[in-house]
């Protein structure tokens, strides 16, 4: 009897119509896919993106070459080196991220005691050359610059759960 | 302190101690912690800071550990809630004005104020006034203020006092307003004052060149030994991505104790002189050209070769015993002797006096026991100023101390007995003294000035007793007759004699054999060879000596340069001066970037590794000599290592032991000159070697200031100028 049904499921192509329902299904369903790069999902205030180092509404880079990021970075992405500035400030001289061997992980941000490093909403970037990887300190600062904006918003936004 | 032991009881385990011990000596002995701020076990008691507040059965108060003698019986608890509250209540009043600014401040990371914060602090403040701010005061070069830190443990006014035996820092004001400053606006210029960076329990006081640098917890910790004066004190150098950062002492009661003197600490900047030479550089028809290592070494070898025994060495008596021992095996060979590492000293005559290595004739520590010392020119602050330290705490226990000597330097400690003459009559001043001490001289030697009996060394009678020939009666051009009469005196009265040698490692240098009269292990060589003085060889090695500022005026540096065909320098640095006269310069590292071996003065050998990276193609001088030792076809020369080196050195020289006394029967030397500028003996704290007189912090200290000539040129130097 079983023998039976499997043939003629065989020569009817159950399994085949049975496959197309699936898909008149779906093809009324509503659709879920974003049509990326024209469309793009919401993020959070908290995503991790690309670094950046933030400045003071006056101008004044935040870092104060601490070095908490470049402590507690668990796959030591960060190199810092910092001397006294003609102020008499802790600036840093170099900051240096490498996005290689950085895994996104936010510790950085955590660790800042004055709100410096972040990282940013940014995800969209590429490298073509050896060494576009390191972020300097030049680099970071720019971007921190560019979107000084969108990532106090996101501070203020966050700062209630802190 | 009577001989009974009482018993108490801390945390329920029985202690012993000694009556008269206070509680925190006895714990800490014990490994049980109290938390302390202005407790120092080398300081006095001050009792100030309170953090080591511990309940005691029946005291109707907590009672701070350190300034609480132990009684029998006593019950103690250091972690009862009783004893926990009180040292909160501490901690959170030491807090009300402490700055909350540990990201930038150098202490964060290694801050005894943070440590115990993390213990003992509130997590919230409950103090909403304002807080104290203070002004910094600029202490110099040396010591950076943040005065606003300072939570008023007095260390550093107790160092100065105790310690440094001048008060530098004192407190003024009370309660709120009391801060930490110098009298009058004034630097700290003592030459232990770098010490309070380490004592300071926070950040208030920092080292300078440091600031900002680097954090304690990214640095590596790696063990050396300094390489500026003969004591050979104990270091750690922090070092980070290879670049040594700073200095700290690393305790060695035998040694240096806990302290270390601002030389040894600030002269790393020096290794990163903007003049290290980099690449090994050969002239050729006056420009110099840079040249692989090879190419140099061929090139300096095949000169050697060419010279045959018309070969010479000046050595700096700071180089280790690795480099000592080759370069004596390098000579031997080539049938020299003509090696010197004596390069200050101008008296020669009864060198066959001299001692297998020169020391200070008895262990460091044992300086502090000593009942009676006769300092025989010596600036015993600028030559060892941890030496100094060690004769201050024993003329502070009631030692007597005499001077002969030029100039009454401040000992900073009571001295019973002072001859300040002219260098040209020390000599007639030590016979004075042999005379007043019931001694006779031959007369030969009693004729050769006026003596009178003068002054009175009874208390060198009282043993144990020293007699201290400085490295400025090493430097004078009577030197010999200077030792024979001390040697005379050290006899009449049973004192040991004793030298404060140059460099860092005399003893080694000369236990190796670079000496023109000694071989290996002190042994005498059959055939003497020329002297720092006499030498003109053909091919002239110049081993970590710049040629003007590390020898004596007194040779002739041109006759010497005009008579040599090729000077080869191994030095760290190129200044001009070498740059003039050498032919071949070879990078070499400094202490920080080789391993090697220090005799220190009392002959202790302290071998240490190199720290940091080597800067430029810098190469250590032991495997240099190694490397030209082979070339030249020297036998076993195929060290592997510096430790083999060692070992080889070791084996000759091990047994020979710490003794000064030549055997003195008559003045081994005619008197041949005697009249010395004290100018020319002196050479002043921080211009004694080549690192030093590059580190920065150090050449903008006061001290410096005040001693640095106005320039490096030689009298000999100076006459070609005027001439030309």
């Amino acid at each position: 009897m079983r023998r039976l049904i499997q043939l003629l499921k065989t020569f009817t192509l159950w399994e085949l119509l049975k496959g197309l329902q699936l898909t008149l299904r779906a093809f009324f369903m509503r659709k879920v896919t974003v049509q990326y790069p024209e469309e793009k999902t919401p993020q959070s205030s908290r995503f991790r993106g690309l670094h950046a180092l933030r400045r003071y509404p006056n101008g004044e880079e935040r870092c104060i070459a601490c070095k908490l990021c470049e402590a507690v970075c668990p796959a030591l992405a960060i190199t810092i080196e910092s001397e006294a500035r003609d102020d008499g400030t802790r600036r840093t001289t170099r900051y240096d991220i490498d996005l290689f061997k950085c895994v996104y992980c936010g510790f950085c941000e955590e660790a800042c005691p004055v709100d410096a490093v972040v990282e940013t909403r940014i995800f969209e970037y590429h490298m073509e050359e050896r060494g576009e990887n390191i972020m300097t300190k030049e680099k970071l600062l720019a971007v921190g610059d560019k979107h000084e904006a969108t990532i106090a918003a996101d501070k203020a936004e966050d700062a209630k759960y802190r | 302190m009577s001989g009974k032991r009482i018993n108490l009881e801390v945390n329920g385990v029985t202690l012993e101690a000694n009556p008269g011990q206070m509680l925190i000596e006895v714990t800490d002995k014990a490994d049980i912690y109290i938390p302390r701020f202005c407790y120092h076990e080398k300081l006095s008691i001050a009792a100030n800071c309170r953090m080591c507040l511990v309940e005691v059965e029946g005291a109707n108060k907590p009672i701070p550990a350190c300034s609480t003698p132990v009684a029998p019986d006593m019950k103690v608890h250091t972690r009862s809630a009783y004893a926990i509250a009180a040292q909160k209540a501490t901690m959170e009043f030491l807090l009300i004005n402490h700055p909350l600014d540990c990201p930038i401040c150098d202490q964060g990371g290694e801050c005894e104020l943070q440590d115990l914060a993390m213990g003992y602090g509130r997590d919230v403040s409950r103090f909403s006034e304002g807080k104290r701010s203070v002004k910094d005061e600029n202490l110099g070069p040396l010591v950076s203020t943040d005065m606003t830190r300072c939570i008023h443990c007095t260390r550093c006014v107790r160092f100065g006092e105790e310690i440094a035996g001048i008060q530098e820092l004192g407190t003024m004001g009370r309660g709120e307003h009391m801060r930490i400053s110098t009298y009058v606006a004034k630097t700290v210029d003592h030459e232990l004052s770098g010490n309070i960076i380490d004592l300071c329990p926070v950040g208030a006081l920092n080292n300078k060149p440091y600031r900002f640098a680097a954090r304690a917890w990214e640095m590596e910790q790696r063990a050396s030994i300094a390489p500026h004066d003969c004591v050979g004190s104990n270091i750690y150098a922090h070092v980070l991505r290879g670049t040594v950062k700073r200095v700290v002492p690393r305790p060695n009661e035998a040694v240096n104790e806990t302290w270390l003197s601002d030389r040894d600490r600030f002269s790393y900047e020096g290794i990163y002189s903007k003049d290290r030479l980099k690449v090994p550089m050969v002239k050729e028809n006056g420009v110099w050209q840079e040249r692989s290592w090879e190419d140099a070494l061929e090139h300096v070898a095949l000169k050697l070769r060419q010279s045959g025994a018309d070969i010479g060495a000046l050595v700096s008596p700071s180089s280790t015993c690795e480099e000592a021992w080759i370069i004596n095996r390098l000579f031997e060979h080539a049938g020299s002797a003509h090696l010197d590492s004596r390069l200050r000293r101008t008296d020669f005559h009864d060198q066959n006096n001299d001692p297998a290595y020169p020391s200070l004739g008895v262990p460091i520590a044992e300086l502090e026991q000593q009942q009676g010392v006769l300092l025989i020119g010596s600036d015993l602050r600028c030559e060892a100023p941890i030496l100094a330290h060690r004769l201050r705490k024993a003329a502070l226990k009631g030692c007597n101390v005499g001077v002969v000597n030029a100039i009454d330097y401040p000992y900073l400690f009571p001295v019973a007995d002072t001859h300040i003459v002219e260098p040209d009559d020390w000599c007639a001043s030590l016979a004075g003294l042999v005379v007043a001490a019931g001694g006779e001289l031959p007369p030969a030697v009693a004729s050769m000035f006026e003596v009178s009996p003068s002054g009175s060394v009874d208390y060198l009678k009282n043993a144990p007793s020293l007699i201290l020939l400085g490295q400025m009666a090493q430097r004078h051009p009577a030197f010999g007759m200077l030792r024979y009469l001390a040697a005379v005196l050290a006899q009449l009265t049973g004192a040991t004699l004793g030298y404060v040698t140059d460099g860092s490692n005399t003893a080694g240098v000369s236990l190796a054999g670079v000496l023109p009269h000694r071989s290996a292990g002190g042994q005498p060589r059959p055939e003497v060879g020329d002297t720092v003085l006499s030498m003109r060889p053909k091919t002239l090695l110049l081993v970590n000596v710049e040629s003007v500022t590390d020898l004596s005026d007194r040779i002739d540096r041109n006759a010497m340069r005009q008579a040599a065909e090729t000077v080869v320098a191994l030095t760290p640095y190129a200044p001009d001066t070498l740059l003039d006269d050498a032919d071949v310069l070879l990078p070499i590292g400094t202490w920080a970037e080789t391993s090697g071996t220090f005799v220190n003065v009392a002959g202790v050998w302290q071998s240490f590794t190199g720290v940091a990276n080597p800067v430029g193609l810098a190469r250590p001088a032991w495997k240099v000599l190694r490397v030209l030792a082979n070339l030249l076809k020297v036998p076993d020369s195929d060290y592997e290592s510096s430790v083999a080196v060692l070992a080889e050195m070791r084996e000759h020289c091990e047994s020979i032991l710490m003794n000064n006394m030549p055997e003195f029967t008559a003045p081994a030397s005619p008197l041949v000159e005697q009249s010395a500028e004290i100018s020319e003996l002196e050479v002043s704290l921080y211009q004694s070697d080549n690192i030093v007189r590059r580190a920065a912090a150090l050449q903008n200290t006061q001290q410096a200031a005040r001693e640095r000539p106005a320039t490096f040129v030689s009298s000999s130097t100076a006459e070609v100028l005027s001439s030309g």
